[in-house]
């Protein structure tokens, strides 16, 4: 086996693909951990269930969007791996 | 003969030998809850759970014990993903998250929530930037990689000290945690149960590194998150008829509202960026948006959580593996807030104006231990009032079964998962630090033809001096559990994670950029906690220096960028081997030869 499966243009978009899907996933990482929490005072005004929304997201929300994120992450990297053809067997 | 762990025997029945244990770990504590109704006294069902869970996890180092270098480093880069999501949340869960968390929130309210959004968004840090690459990589420690990518001893040895100063602050929180859970519930004293638990740690590190370490943190795992979630499920059962407290503290929420109402209570406990008065307040908004961050970032340059991910089979598995870690993480936090709602609520509607002769009895038992709840009666009209009811963060997670109204062997249950949290952390702590000095100072720069069982043993032999050093600082008592972790935090922040997400995302980056930007990250972050804890230095835009990071952190990257667009870039065999460690199939390319098993 070459050490390296992919010619330097494979290799190239590859790496351009896994990079837009990392500024993807790290955009949306800054929305639920940063931007969502600017309008904390105003979603408190907001109450399902008893929770303030502001607290909700804080509390729940923006953590199962991390859980979700980072299994995402997973299947969507590996959809790119096998497509390239350098996913292990 | 060593057990054969590593092998697919072993692998293959994860799922039945780990079931297995849970269902024993249930039994045990069904038989410890019959000894309690027949009349066995409570400090023997203390010893029996401190004990207990602590000869299993002795049980386990010792069958893992293993004379091979990628088992004593890195398991033998077997463990599934999902085992791997578990020993990391072990690994990741500390006595902080597991006691003081809860309290941080019943104190903090929404400014508590900091830390539990800070402690689990890194990992999606994690598995984006750094994880798959630093398993392809396939090496045995975080330094290690700097070492390589940055080419000679100058970066590997700043990934040292980084590490050591990270880790070290938090391994002595974990110790002092493990001795007041200890020494509290098997009635030591705090000194004697510091060396208790350090046995507990060591016969789990020693014989087997990580292998040990991994198989004991997945059981240790399970132990904490069964006691982290009963009393609260039964609370939440009694109190509104629903077993998912994080469904029902939603109405908790509003009961305490009315309370707060009623008592005329400034800043309510949902109110976001409030300061003491309720007035909407920027410095809460900045130090809590920099808490996160600093949190956030420095969960994913931590050693210790990072090595977690060498150990998986491959590429693939480390990126579901952070999956699961977070999933594993996020089981407990987001029960935290409920914990710290529950608690509120019972204090609000059972203890404040009610009279002091008719307090609940976990009220009474709570003041009786040394400081960690006070009620002083300062107007003698036999009334407690809310100024005078002062409570320690400490003691709701502690103190939530007799809350609920459950028998002592919950108690014991819950002091059990506290000690495997702390116990776990430290493992894995101790294990990054006796790692880094043995492969990265000791093989790697000062004896590289040292046969196997030499490194072996000074790898054990520094494992067992760090650990002795980090009981012995515990034993001082330095100052509280949460801050010191938090330093940790910023400092591994600002020292590697520059570094580290540049050596792969950026190839340009230089050896002469990263340390440059390594010392002087790390050098600021430093400066300003020591600056402001030690010697009154003013606040820089009121940033706490818990956050310290928010300074180190642009400063790391912004030197890294200047100083490797001013040297030469990397050679081209040293792009090659950036190229190759992006994908997940192939061999790496080392870029200078000979030097890797």
């Amino acid at each position: 086996m070459a050490s390296n499966p992919l010619s330097t243009e494979r290799q190239a978009e590859y790496w351009r693909r896994t990079s837009t899907l990392m500024w993807i996933i790290l955009g949306l990482w800054f929305f639920f951990s940063f931007f969502v929490h600017i309008f904390a005072v105003q979603l408190n005004n907001i109450v399902i269930l008893g929770f303030p929304l502001g607290f909700y997201m804080a509390a729940q929300g923006s953590l199962i969007s991390f859980v979700v994120l980072c299994f995402w992450n997973a299947s969507a990297q590996n959809k790119i791996d096998e497509e390239f053809g350098v996913a292990e067997e | 003969m060593a057990y054969e762990i590593g092998k697919g025997g072993f692998i293959a029945n994860l799922g039945k030998i780990y079931g297995g244990y849970a269902g024993g770990f249930i039994g045990f504590v069904i038989i410890l809850a019959i000894l309690e109704q027949i009349g066995v006294p409570n400090y023997v069902i203390g010893y029996l759970f401190v004990l207990l869970t602590i000869g299993v996890y002795a049980y386990i180092g010792i069958l893992s014990r293993t004379m091979e270098l990628s088992e004593y480093y890195v398991a033998g880069r077997a463990v599934p993903a999902f085992y791997n999501g578990m020993a990391t949340g072990a690994d990741w869960m500390s006595a902080a998250s597991f006691i003081s968390m809860a309290g941080g929130l019943y104190l903090g309210g929404y400014g508590g929530l900091g830390y539990v959004l800070g402690w689990t968004g890194g990992y999606v840090l994690v598995g984006i930037l750094l994880a798959p690459y630093l398993r392809k990589f396939g090496q045995f420690t975080v330094p290690d990689f700097l070492g390589t990518r940055y080419e000679g001893n100058a970066a590997r040895i700043c990934g040292v000290v980084v590490l050591f100063c990270a880790s070290f602050t938090y391994i002595v929180a974990q110790c002092f945690g493990i001795g007041i859970i200890t020494s509290r519930f098997i009635g030591i004293s705090f000194e004697t149960a510091i060396f208790v638990g350090l046995l507990g740690i060591l016969v789990c590190s020693m014989l087997g590194g990580m292998r040990a370490v991994t198989w004991t943190q997945v059981a240790q795992y399970i132990v904490l998150i069964i006691a982290y979630l009963v009393p609260v499920v039964w609370l939440s059962t009694k109190l509104y008829g629903i077993p998912i407290p994080e469904l029902t503290y939603g109405k908790a929420l509003q009961q305490i509202a009315e309370f707060e109402k009623q008592f005329g209570i400034a800043k309510a406990h949902s109110a976001a960026y409030v300061d003491a008065a309720g007035k909407f307040s920027w410095v809460e908004f900045n130090n809590f948006w920099a808490l996160v961050l600093c949190l956030m970032v420095g969960t994913a340059s931590l050693p210790h959580i990072l090595m977690r991910y060498f150990t998986t089979p491959n590429v693939r598995q480390a990126r579901e593996s952070v999956g699961w870690s977070i999933f594993f993480i996020f089981l407990l936090y987001f029960t935290a807030p409920a914990y710290a709602a529950f608690a509120k609520l019972e204090v609000y509607a059972n203890v404040i104006n009610k009279p002091i002769a008719n307090l609940p009895a976990w009220v009474q038992n709570w003041s009786q231990v040394g400081g960690l709840l006070t009620i002083r009666d300062a107007n003698n009209d036999g009334v407690l009032q809310l100024s005078e009811f002062v409570i320690n963060q400490d003691i709701i997670v502690l103190s939530m079964p007799e809350i609920a109204g459950l028998p002592y062997v919950i108690s014991g249950l819950v002091a059990a998962g506290g000690l495997a949290a702390a116990l776990s952390t430290a493992d894995g702590l101790l294990l990054a630090i006796a790692n880094a000095l043995s492969h990265d100072v000791y093989y790697k720069m000062i004896d590289p033809k040292a046969s196997t069982a030499r490194r072996l043993t000074v790898a054990r032999v520094l494992l067992v001096i760090v650990a002795l050093i980090a009981a012995f600082v515990a034993g001082t008592r330095p100052s509280g559990i949460i801050q010191m972790v938090a330093w940790a935090f910023s400092l591994a922040a600002a020292g590697l994670f520059a570094p580290l997400v540049l050596g792969i995302w950026w190839k340009r980056t230089s050896s002469m950029g990263a340390v440059l930007g390594m010392t002087t990250g790390f050098g600021v972050c430093l400066y300003y906690l020591v600056g402001t804890r030690y010697f009154d230095m003013p606040l820089w835009f009121g940033i706490r220096n818990i956050s310290s990071a928010v300074f180190g952190l642009p400063v790391a990257f912004i030197v890294t960028w200047a100083v490797s667009l001013m040297t030469p870039a990397p050679s081209k065999e040293m792009q090659e081997f950036v190229d190759s460690i992006r994908i997940p199939k192939g061999d790496v390319k080392w870029a200078a030869a000979g030097v890797h098993e």
